[in-house]
């Protein structure tokens, strides 16, 4: 198989550049994608061959986790078009939306405290659907509006929840342990 | 990873934690997050006739950085002109608290807060 680095991961495993995505696709393009470029096939080649086949190999995975997780695919695929997402250096959020902020992470501290599993669990159940919403929402944005910067925001947004359902799973971990 | 004792003491000694009525005409409130961390911050100032921060409060959801960070600004900007707590740059609040590369965007977090707080009160009265 020969993989040319200039392919963007879309194109590495045959999909079309869109938020939307077959993720039973996705995993069937990247066991065959994968599979074609092993270490072990390469065992009796020549080092140079061996070396591309590393790479490439290397490239494929990164291709892979990337598009699985639905914000590394649309900060790339925003980062494509030339958006940053800047995720690093925006804090201006819209207000509503830290306000909503502090409410999470208040009933969090709060269930925390009263090692209340159950609650972690509700908020948790209630933190995964908001996610469902916000990324129906980055697709609509990403693939029918193209409405980047809206989709930024989105990408921001995400990153938030994502950190919230990571302390909620820390949380729960820890009282369960 | 060592901390400075400033800092230390700003995260263990929180100064002004708090908030004052939002709908208090002499209240700016600004809030900030840094999605990288998750960080959420809510900073208030009290601005008296003359114009000048008599009071400031903060509430901050993050890590200790980010809670000394906003702590620090909260009492540098008492006493302080609008114009003059505009001026605040994190450099100073990093270099104040030695805070490690990783952590500036605390105190960025914390620069911009005390600006939204400022543009909000300057917003309430037409400025």
């Amino acid at each position: 198989m020969t993989t040319e680095f200039s392919r963007d991961f879309f194109q590495l495993f045959g999909l079309s550049r869109r938020f939307a995505l077959d993720s039973q696709q996705l995993e069937q393009s990247w066991r065959a994608a994968a599979a074609a470029v092993h270490p072990d096939r390469y065992a009796s080649s020549p080092d140079a061959e061996k070396r591309m086949a590393l790479m490439q190999a290397t490239q494929v995975n990164e291709a892979y986790q990337t598009l699985k997780s639905p914000l590394r695919r649309a900060r790339y695929l925003l980062s494509l078009q030339g958006v940053d997402t800047q995720e690093e250096t925006n804090t201006s959020m819209p207000l509503d939306f830290l306000m909503a902020q502090m409410e999470w992470r208040e009933s969090i501290e709060e269930a925390r405290d009263s090692s209340d599993v159950d609650a972690l669990e509700a908020l948790s159940s209630r933190l995964r659907s908001d996610k469902r919403a916000l990324e129906a929402e980055l697709g609509e944005a990403l693939d029918r509006a193209a409405d980047l910067d809206a989709a930024a925001v989105m990408v921001r947004k995400l990153r938030f929840l994502e950190k919230l359902d990571q302390e909620i799973g820390d949380a729960i971990e820890t009282l369960l342990g | 990873m060592a901390y400075s004792d400033k800092l230390m003491d700003h995260y263990e000694n929180p100064r002004n934690v708090g908030s004052f009525e939002k709908g208090d005409d002499s209240v700016g409130t600004g809030m900030v997050g840094a999605p990288a961390c998750g960080d959420v911050m809510k900073l208030q100032i009290k601005v008296n006739a003359d114009g000048v921060i008599e009071d400031a409060k903060f509430k901050t959801y993050g890590c200790g950085s980010a809670i000394a960070s906003s702590s620090l600004v909260t009492e540098w900007v008492k006493g302080k002109s609008l114009d003059e707590a505009m001026a605040i740059k994190n450099t100073a609040i990093a270099e104040e608290l030695a805070l490690p590369p990783v952590k500036i965007h605390c105190s960025i977090l914390a620069e911009d807060a005390i600006k939204a707080a400022v543009s909000d009160y300057k917003q309430k009265h037409g400025k």
